[in-house]
């Protein structure tokens, strides 16, 4: 009845659609997944990440479009005939069953005899670690044990695709930091193809080998997290990937690759990354690449707020015209100083707007 | 002597000793509760006890020989659960497959609404509904003559089945809105996780469900056979109130306003709480085979 563990080169998917009565979630996706990767699909709340997660998985029919695992057409299916494994938000373990129960289950929903199941049931059970846990009710377990049963139960049948719908937003940052690095630990052992749910930028950043940005149920842009972290593609994934400062301005030239952007009457240099059908545009910023120059040239802010951040300081600074600028420096300053901000015109990012 | 008095006294006072056991100022809203329980069913309960042991003859248990003496008396116990037991079974069996198809549906409240009439309206009213449906001249004869089923009217009522269907009717809505508020507390993601972990429809439903809905479904028997145990109006409207729905709540009736022996009616009482609560120690005694616990995706 199942797919089972059967191998694959590639999942497609191909213009992949889901409607809810008059709201359109996911407007068509088109994604290669290869064989072994770790895809993060990565968007605000609302964006369609988990509908696209559910509708691999099955649990949610699709409005149009294909899956298709190599040539084998698996939209079609029924969530129990795909074979895919997959970790839930809540963990979804199943309270009357122990640990032990809870893992083997797909095991023994499969038919593996007796033997094998306890065999590879034990094997999961030291992959994460829970050995000394195995005859605990999920009640019994922390939240970080929790998870890790629900991962040993989604892997133990070592399905050829594991999805994951935020499966660290419900504990706290030491173990959410702990629980990343053994998600990473257990994927590259394991070799499987994952696919992983988050709004958070720095796990998708830490996690993934390709990142999916989502968007109003449509793909914004697909890379490695380096290529997105340095040079996103449009200015809300910019916003996501940490680009805090959003400085409207106006284009009066280009000097080769570089912008020349005029804010506020200072003219700065950035790369462009979008074009832009008149003049206006806007340059994107990271708070860490914002410095006081300490000249008279930059755009000029006067200090409103500054805090210690150990190796130096973040401070928030307001233009003539009123628009907040976080920045960093290496020594404090006075509030209600006037000073002058400058970045690198490799770390500015001008975005037209036409998005 | 007195360092130990004085470290006695900067222990914590009688108010915190009892706040740690949770005995606070908010405790004494209990009692108005307590005090309503007691006269209304405490004092009732053991005064109908006591006069159980008084009859008429005046030995102690004379009351009690005399039921079980007479088959006319002890057989209503069985004839009260050949009633009881069979109709509640059934009410739990079709409520389960509606409970959770309704789990599904959007427009919740309307139905729950429309199931929650019968309850109001009360076992008379559907007993009287009942006789001119069912009767010689009502539409089920008429429409079973009609399409040519029947040649001659067929009679449910006064007999056993007449009882055993106004039962249902009354008993049905209890029954399903109590295991609906069971099956929806089940988080649906369980059922996903299932899914994805290879088991079919049938396997989620004997693996996940069914475990997680046991007890609530030994507490819903229970409450519904109490129900239907102690069924009066329907028996005597559309049953057979001398012979086969002679049920022990007629018996006790008989007893009390037409042979006036109040003892005698006390007793019977008593013996048809000892039968009802025979049955849902038993029933509960099964359901602490199972686990017990929240029936959602344990979180820590």
């Amino acid at each position: 009845m199942t797919v089972g563990s059967t191998t694959f080169k590639q999942l497609h998917l191909q213009g992949v659609r889901r409607e809810f009565d008059a709201f359109t979630a996911l407007k068509g996706l088109d994604l290669t997944v290869e064989r072994g990767e770790f895809i993060a699909l990565l968007g605000p709340s609302g964006c369609g990440k988990t509908t696209a997660l559910n509708c691999i998985a099955g649990l949610l029919p699709v409005s149009g479009g294909r899956i298709m695992l190599d040539d084998r057409r698996v939209d079609v299916l029924r969530p129990e005939e795909r074979g895919f494994g997959m970790v839930f938000q809540n963990y979804a373990l199943f309270p009357h069953m122990t640990v032990r129960k809870n893992i083997g289950f797909g095991l023994r929903m499969r038919g593996v005899p007796k033997p094998e199941l306890e065999k590879r049931v034990d094997a999961a059970l030291a992959a994460v670690r829970l050995e000394s846990q195995a005859e605990k009710l999920p009640g019994q377990l922390s939240g970080g044990q929790q998870q890790r049963v629900a991962i040993a139960r989604a892997i133990v049948v070592e399905p050829p695709l594991v999805l994951m719908d935020e499966p660290l937003s419900n504990l706290d940052a030491k173990l959410r930091l702990e629980m990343r690095q053994e998600i990473r630990r257990i994927h590259q052992s394991l070799g499987s193809t994952t696919i992983y749910v988050t709004h958070d930028q720095e796990e998708a950043l830490s996690l993934a080998d390709r990142i999916v940005v989502l968007r109003d149920g449509a793909i914004r842009q697909v890379g490695t997290p380096a290529e997105l972290y340095a040079l996103p593609a449009h200015l809300d994934v910019a916003d996501f990937m940490g680009f805090r400062n959003r400085v409207n301005g106006e284009l009066v030239g280009m000097e080769g690759e570089d912008a020349l952007l005029d804010i506020e009457g200072t003219v700065i240099r950035g790369r462009m990354r979008a074009a832009s059908a008149g003049k206006a545009a806007v340059a994107a910023i990271r708070p860490d690449d914002l410095e006081p120059t300490g000249t008279d040239t930059g755009i000029p802010v006067r200090v409103e707020a500054v805090e210690y951040r150990g190796r130096g300081f973040h401070g928030v600074g307001v233009t003539p015209s009123g628009t907040e600028l976080h920045f960093s420096s290496p020594h404090p300053l006075e509030r209600g100083t006037a000073i002058r901000l400058g970045a690198d015109a490799g770390r500015v990012l001008v975005f037209g707007d036409a998005r | 002597m007195s360092t130990v008095m004085e470290g006695r006294a900067e222990g914590p006072t009688l108010r915190q000793r009892l706040a740690a056991r949770g005995i606070d100022g908010a405790t004494l809203l209990v009692l108005p509760c307590v005090a309503l329980i007691l006269g209304l069913f405490i004092y009732p309960f053991l005064y109908g006890l006591m006069l159980s042991f008084e009859p008429k003859d005046g030995s102690l248990f004379g009351n009690y020989a005399r039921f079980f003496s007479d088959p006319f008396l002890y057989g209503t116990i069985f004839k009260t659960l050949r009633l009881a037991f069979p109709v509640t079974l059934l009410n739990l069996l079709i409520a389960i497959p509606i409970a959770f198809r309704v789990r599904l549906l959007r427009r919740q409240r309307l139905l729950t609404t429309l199931l929650v009439l019968p309850i109001t309206l009360g076992t008379v009213l559907v007993a009287e509904g009942m006789l001119f449906y069912f009767g010689p001249q009502g539409w089920f004869n008429r429409a079973l003559m009609a399409v040519g089923l029947l040649s001659t009217p067929v009679s449910v009522l006064n007999g056993y089945w007449g009882v055993f269907i106004s039962l249902v009717l009354t008993g049905f809505p209890f029954t399903f809105l109590l295991t609906l508020s069971y099956v929806t507390g089940i988080d649906p993601s369980l059922e996903n996780a299932a899914a994805t972990l290879g088991a079919g429809p049938a396997a989620r439903f004997r693996e996940v469900f069914l475990p997680l809905l046991v007890p609530g479904l030994a507490i819903t028997f229970c409450l519904s056979f109490v129900q239907a145990y102690s069924v009066l109006p329907s028996a005597v409207l559309v049953g057979d109130p001398a012979n086969a729905t002679r049920v022990i709540s007629i018996a006790a009736y008989q007893a009390a306003f037409e042979e006036y022996d109040y003892s005698m009616a006390s007793a019977i009482a008593m013996i048809m709480g000892a039968v009802q609560l025979l049955v849902v120690v038993a029933v509960l005694g099964c359901r602490s085979l199972f686990y017990r616990g929240p029936a959602a995706g344990a979180k820590g």
